[in-house]
């Protein structure tokens, strides 16, 4: 796997643009020349204040030199990479791609994800047309009609002596033919408008609900400050079915009970108070520790806030969340490393666990996870279990003892992995 | 005597835009348009090649198809089945009845010209 030679990279480049020496541009960020010649190489990650320090100082946005949504393209050009096999890609390009063209990276994507989309309506409407009778009546009446249109257009075309009596005739046969085309295949449209409208979504439900809390960062501005779930979902142009809306207006209501039984401003001084420690603060707020992860990840991040990701999933394994700090992408679809320490939570409900991991970007993160039931507990009824993770970024602090980890296998070059359950499409190349 | 072909399809331009062209190519032609007693159509005709429709009203070309390979007088007679219903199960359901040629609607004119001729050709080789 190349490392992610992005932010790094990106640093030396605009410090290079600018006639910036190491030495100067380290002195005025306050870090060695020798760490900022480290995080340029891409052998230290970097986020929080540094890389807030370095932006000011370059004179650039800090989402332009954040690695995290790169990385997250990265994973997903890859996997737009594998779902074609027969197209050869430059696959140890794909960074350079990403950080000299991003517009078109992020084009791809775009298109890789709508063709994920399209790939299940098509498999929708296959299934419906082998088990739809009125509809494969339709299809059946259209291509009847265009068949008799191909063959009487062939002749008139491949016929230069046909009589005028034939030429009459054959005009008026395809102006009839293309008069019930129309109406065959507007009455075609109808129907799969009126039956297919849930697979014509740009997304399964939950992708649609990822999107929209991706794109507002996970914090909603407009729960925090009264609006309703229903107000909230009906804004958000991402949820587009009904099985969207019902999923994001469940994960609404659970935002906006965390934002009531723990109001930001008083939050976020206390997180900074407490180190941002999800279990003093659940104590302080007298709320389960998942509210509190739940709680921590929606903070907009800042100079005192630093970058916080959260994943949960089901017993399955199913990702239910995800936002992804800088420096792990955490997959679209699928399931994620099962060596998150996510799932190990699974085995052992209700016990906290803290580890320190590391992504392939060599960024460290404190991962905290629990496994809780997802409803209350009643005699005679097994009870359902989630995980949550909440997964706070290392500056500058390095564990010898991380983990090692992936996003998810097919995008993981980690090739001599215990957990592989699949080969990855990395080193195919 | 001329080769005759026996038209068995309901829909009046794909009727006429056929058999205008198997006419210029040379064929006699006859037209059947129920699915009811195509049956009795064919052996009445004895046409030297069969172009079946599926969809047909009364009865469908699959029963007709499954009849024809029953009876030892039409049982080698070759047929070309035209369709609109082109998925594998169909196809495979014609096959598995003895069909000469399976072949989905909408189709060019020379292949289906090229098609018919084709399969008279192979049966007057094993005559």
């Amino acid at each position: 796997m190349p490392k992610s030679a992005l932010t790094g990279s990106r640093i030396r480049e605009h410090r290079l643009m600018r006639g910036l020496k190491q030495a100067d541009l380290a002195r005025q960020i306050g870090i060695s020349a020798s760490y900022l010649n480290l995080i340029e190489h891409n052998r230290r990650r970097i986020g929080g204040k540094t890389l807030l320090s370095l932006s000011e100082v370059l004179g650039i946005d800090p989402s332009i030199l954040s690695q995290g949504a790169e990385r997250a393209v990265v994973a997903e050009l890859q996997d737009a990479a594998a779902s074609d096999a027969d197209t050869v890609v430059e696959l140890d390009q794909i960074e350079d791609l990403v950080a000299r063209f991003p517009g078109w990276a992020a084009k791809i994507t775009a298109q890789h994800r709508r063709l994920r989309a399209l790939e299940q309506t098509v498999g929708g409407l296959n299934d419906r047309l082998t088990h739809d009778p009125v509809l494969s009546d339709k299809m059946h009446e259209v291509l009847s009609t265009v068949s008799a249109i191909r063959s009487t257009a062939s002749i008139l075309v491949a016929t230069p002596d046909l009589g005028a009596e034939w030429q009459a005739r054959f005009y008026s046969n395809i102006d009839t033919e293309s008069r019930r085309l129309a109406d065959s295949s507007a009455s075609m449209a109808a129907h799969l408008d009126h039956l297919s409208r849930k697979e014509a979504s740009s997304a399964t439900p939950l992708e649609a609900v990822f999107a929209a809390l991706d794109s507002r960062g996970y914090h909603l501005e407009e729960l925090e400050k009264g609006a309703t779930p229903e107000e909230l979902a009906g804004k958000m142009a991402e949820v587009d079915s009904e099985e969207a809306r019902e999923l994001a207006l469940d994960y609404f209501a659970n935002y906006r009970a965390d934002a009531a039984a723990m109001p930001q401003d008083e939050f976020t001084q206390a997180a900074i108070e407490l180190k941002f420690d999800p279990a003093g603060l659940a104590t302080r707020f007298n709320v389960p520790l998942e509210a509190a992860f739940r709680r921590l990840a929606s903070l907009p991040r800042s100079a005192t806030v630093p970058d916080i990701g959260l994943v949960s999933c089901d017993a399955a394994g199913a990702l239910l969340a995800r936002k992804s700090p800088s420096g792990l992408a955490l997959p679209w679809f699928g399931a994620g490393c099962p060596l998150w320490p996510l799932y190990t939570a699974l085995r052992s409900p209700g016990v906290p666990i803290r580890q320190v991991i590391e992504s392939e970007d060599r960024a460290q993160f404190i991962a905290l996870a629990l496994a809780h039931p997802s409803g209350p507990l009643r005699f005679d009824h097994p009870p359902v279990y989630q995980a949550i993770m909440l997964l706070i970024a290392q500056d500058a602090e390095v564990s010898e003892s991380a983990i090692q980890v992936g996003s998810s296998c097919r995008v993981c070059a980690r090739t001599h992995c215990a957990a592989r359950r699949e080969p990855t499409v990395i080193t195919q190349s | 005597m001329s080769k005759s072909v026996l038209l068995v399809e309901d829909e009046p331009n794909i009727i006429e835009a056929i058999s205008f062209l198997l006419e210029r190519d040379g064929w006699t032609v006859r037209i059947h348009s129920q699915g009811s007693d195509a049956v009795e159509a064919v052996e009445r005709v004895k046409p030297n090649v069969l172009v079946l429709d599926v969809m047909l009203p009364g009865r469908s070309g699959f029963d007709i198809l499954k009849d024809l390979r029953n009876d030892n007088t039409t049982k080698d007679l070759p047929i070309l089945m035209l369709t609109a219903r082109g998925q594998t199960k169909d196809r495979e359901l014609a096959e598995s009845y003895g069909v000469s040629h399976f072949m989905t609607k909408p189709f060019s004119n020379e292949e289906m010209l090229g098609k018919v001729r084709e399969l008279y050709a192979a049966s007057t080789d094993k005559v």
